[in-house]
């Protein structure tokens, strides 16, 4: 099992994945792909425990902007590290669709990836599984500035400038 | 030149500590070489034929003479003694140790500079016009707004791993000496009628194995909007573009293959959702950086210097120099001048240490202590006095730097090549030296006129040879060393790609067959004034092919 860090701190994974042919459970929090989301959307949605749902690199999180409000966990597949989609998909669900859930990158989730999946918008990280976790965890504080506006804060420069217009109240 | 701030420095010092420990970790055996890989590469680190080598960003190519000092320091430190300036106005290590690698970045943030992103599936170094602030042909001062787009690409988090390399080059003159149609995106700053400062943005161009002019996705880019329009058309590249294939996947073949229109219309419909959001420059941060800028404290000066005009006509030698390796100035009374490392006993771009030193020493006596690398491999004196020119003259010519040849044949870009790269096909370095000897003559090679020769080692075209007036690729026969060789290709406003001229030739034939090209060129040029580009471009190639092929029989 990967490590899962939320919040910079290793919790324990309530969610199960379900795949494609897998049996929907009455209760506990499960996410399914993409796929099986638009295929079975409403059934899923009459649960009453959590749903969410598995991003693939090539998937369109566009496809979720009307549920948005549904889901308790995205979670954006890395299959390589060098593979950066996902990085857009995050950016792009927080940003333009508004979700405000658990985001959670899964797949090849290594330490020195960790600041950048911050900025992009992820709050949980299932790390794989040879990583060092508190080394992981240190990673969120590579850099103690960023020049880009991004998901997790303003860019540098909307920042000075909201400081100067309060210094000058 | 631009001076950091506090943070600025936090980020590269912090960027140092993450770099040695990456790299304890790769020694350890904790990150595996396939994990180390995209991170030493993001920091400039190759593995190389024979030892590391390490690229260090020039940022738009303008150094401080304290920066180019720190640079023969780690030349002589870490290296044997020299470094290479690479054709994206970076300096290039071949020799130093991967452990000692944190060190040398630890020198370099002492005196702001780094690794930063100069090489790795992610934005390069920008480069620019290596005359921004000095050329009479400018409409906008690139500087600052290279400057901008270093901060916004540096570890920009969404576009770390891209499918590929991207490199962005930014100019605002008339002459497009930096290159912009043949980059991922060229930026060209131009100004409205009303004088505001917009760009002409230009997506998808490139040499490599796929030469490409870049096609225009906007005439007229408000400047505000700069940084909001490159989030939009990276989103695209990353989201879009290829992964399954490493040759295919720079953002030239999405242009391509999806078609300039279409991937416009991407990249319109992506922005329209960032327009006007958060990442929208500001008249303060433009007006910030532009503060962090040391500008030279020019004198007042004629525009004219009578002992300057006077040894012009008395002395040819310094005549010849004036008109090859000195450019006119916006200000009155100063000059740019161009320290040619071209033939110079040393291979194309190399320096050794003692050169550094001594044009910084010069730089610090004459150019208000700033240098400048152009993307033809050579420095440049930027804010010469007139009236100190011909003692500067004196001065380059005892240290063998003053070669009068800018912009003639044996300016030639190259490549490291076989030598030292391991993607080379063919030594680079040794066939510009054997064709360099050639074309020693100065009276002949100045009678030759304008004619840039470009060499690459393999069609990773580091060395330009497609826009090269002349260019030469090393390509593989057999484990054999081979030269396929085109003409017509050329740089600047009217870019164009060079056709291949026939069949290839071995090395020891190559100064043989640039000479037949010269001597047809020369045979059909209706004056002085007609280049041997223009020729090519008048006839075509079949009057040189039929003179470099007729013997071959």
């Amino acid at each position: 099992m990967p490590t899962l860090i939320k919040g910079r701190r290793v919790v324990s994974d309530s969610w199960v994945f379900l795949a494609d042919e897998a049996l929907v459970p009455e209760s506990g929090p499960v996410y399914v792909t993409l796929k099986r989301w638009l295929a079975e959307r409403e059934s899923l949605s009459a649960r009453t425990a959590a749903v969410g749902v598995l991003l693939s690199p090539a998937d369109d999180p566009e496809n979720l902007a009307s549920d948005i409000g549904r889901f308790a966990l995205i979670a954006v597949e890395f299959p390589a590290f060098t593979d950066g989609r996902g990085y857009s998909t995050a950016r792009l669900l927080r940003e333009r669709y508004g979700y405000q859930g658990e985001m959670r990158a899964v797949g090849d989730v290594l330490r020195d990836q960790v600041f950048l999946l911050a900025r992009c918008g992820f709050d949980a990280l299932a790390l794989r599984d040879d990583q060092n976790v508190e080394s992981a965890i240190a990673a969120f504080a590579d850099f103690s500035e960023v020049y880009q506006n991004a998901a997790d804060r303003p860019g540098l420069f909307a920042r000075r400038l909201a400081a100067s217009a309060g210094g000058a109240r | 030149m631009y001076q950091y701030d506090v943070i600025d420095q936090r980020i590269v010092d912090e960027r140092v500590r993450q770099f040695r420990d990456q790299t304890n970790r790769f020694l350890s055996g904790e990150l595996s070489e396939d994990e180390f890989r995209p991170l030493r590469l993001q920091n400039g680190l190759y593995i190389q034929r024979h030892a590391p080598m390490l690229r260090v960003a020039i940022p738009y190519g303008v150094l401080s003479t304290r920066q180019l000092r720190m640079l023969a320091f780690i030349a002589r430190r870490y290296d044997r003694g020299f470094g290479h300036f690479s054709t994206r106005q970076n300096i290039q290590y071949n020799w130093p140790k991967l452990e000692d690698v944190p060190d040398i970045l630890e020198h370099l943030a002492t005196v702001q500079m780094h690794a930063i992103q100069t090489s790795g599936n992610c934005v390069r170094n920008v480069t620019t016009d290596h005359f921004a602030g000095v050329a009479q042909d400018e409409i906008v001062d690139p500087l600052v707004w290279a400057e901008l787009l270093r901060q916004w690409s540096t570890f920009h988090p969404e576009f770390a791993f891209l499918p590929r390399k991207f490199k962005i080059a930014i100019v605002g003159a008339d002459n497009d000496r930096a290159a912009t149609l043949v980059h991922d995106i060229g930026i060209q700053a131009v100004r409205s009628e009303s004088g505001e400062i917009g760009f002409r943005i230009i997506v998808g161009g490139g040499l490599g194995r796929t030469p490409i002019i870049g096609h225009v996705v906007r005439e007229f880019l408000p400047w505000r909007h700069l940084l909001t329009y490159l989030d939009a058309i990276l989103r695209v590249y990353n989201r879009y573009g290829r992964r399954d294939n490493k040759y295919k996947a720079r953002i030239k073949i999405l242009v391509k293959e999806r078609s300039p229109a279409e991937f416009r219309e991407a990249v319109e419909a992506e922005w329209k959702h960032l327009e006007d959001g958060p990442g929208t420059l500001v008249a303060e941060e433009v007006a910030r950086v532009e503060a962090r800028f040391v500008r030279p404290a020019y004198r007042e000066l004629p525009a004219i210097d009578a002992a300057h005009e006077h040894r012009l006509r008395a002395e040819p030698a310094y005549g010849r120099w004036v008109s090859r390796n000195v450019h006119a100035h916006q200000q009155d009374g100063y000059c740019a001048v161009s320290v040619s490392l071209k033939q110079h006993g040393l291979p194309p771009g190399d320096a050794t240490a003692e050169h550094m030193d001594a044009v910084a020493d010069l730089a610090d006596r004459f150019s208000f202590g700033e240098v400048r690398v152009t993307h033809e491999q050579n420095l440049v004196l930027p804010h010469v006095e007139l009236r100190l020119l011909a003692e500067l003259w004196g001065e380059l010519k005892a240290l063998r730097l003053a070669t009068p040849n800018i912009g003639l044949l044996t300016n030639i870009i190259a490549c490291p090549g076989g030598d030292f790269c391991s993607l080379a096909n063919a030594v680079s370095i040794p066939v510009a030296e054997a064709i360099q000897a050639r074309f020693d003559d100065l009276d002949y090679l100045h009678d030759i006129g304008e004619l840039d020769l470009n060499i690459s080692g393999c069609m990773n075209s580091c060395g330009h040879h497609h826009v090269g007036h002349i260019g030469i690729l090393g390509v593989d026969k057999g484990g054999e060393e081979w030269y396929q060789i085109s003409i017509g290709g050329r740089q600047g406003s009217d870019a164009a790609l060079g056709k291949v001229i026939g069949p290839s030739f071995a090395r020891a034939q190559v100064p043989d067959v640039i000479e037949q090209l010269v001597h047809v060129y020369l045979a059909h040029r209706e004056s002085e004034v007609e280049r041997f580009v223009d020729v090519v471009r008048r006839l075509g190639v079949e009057p040189f092919k039929e003179a470099v092929y007729a013997n071959a029989d």
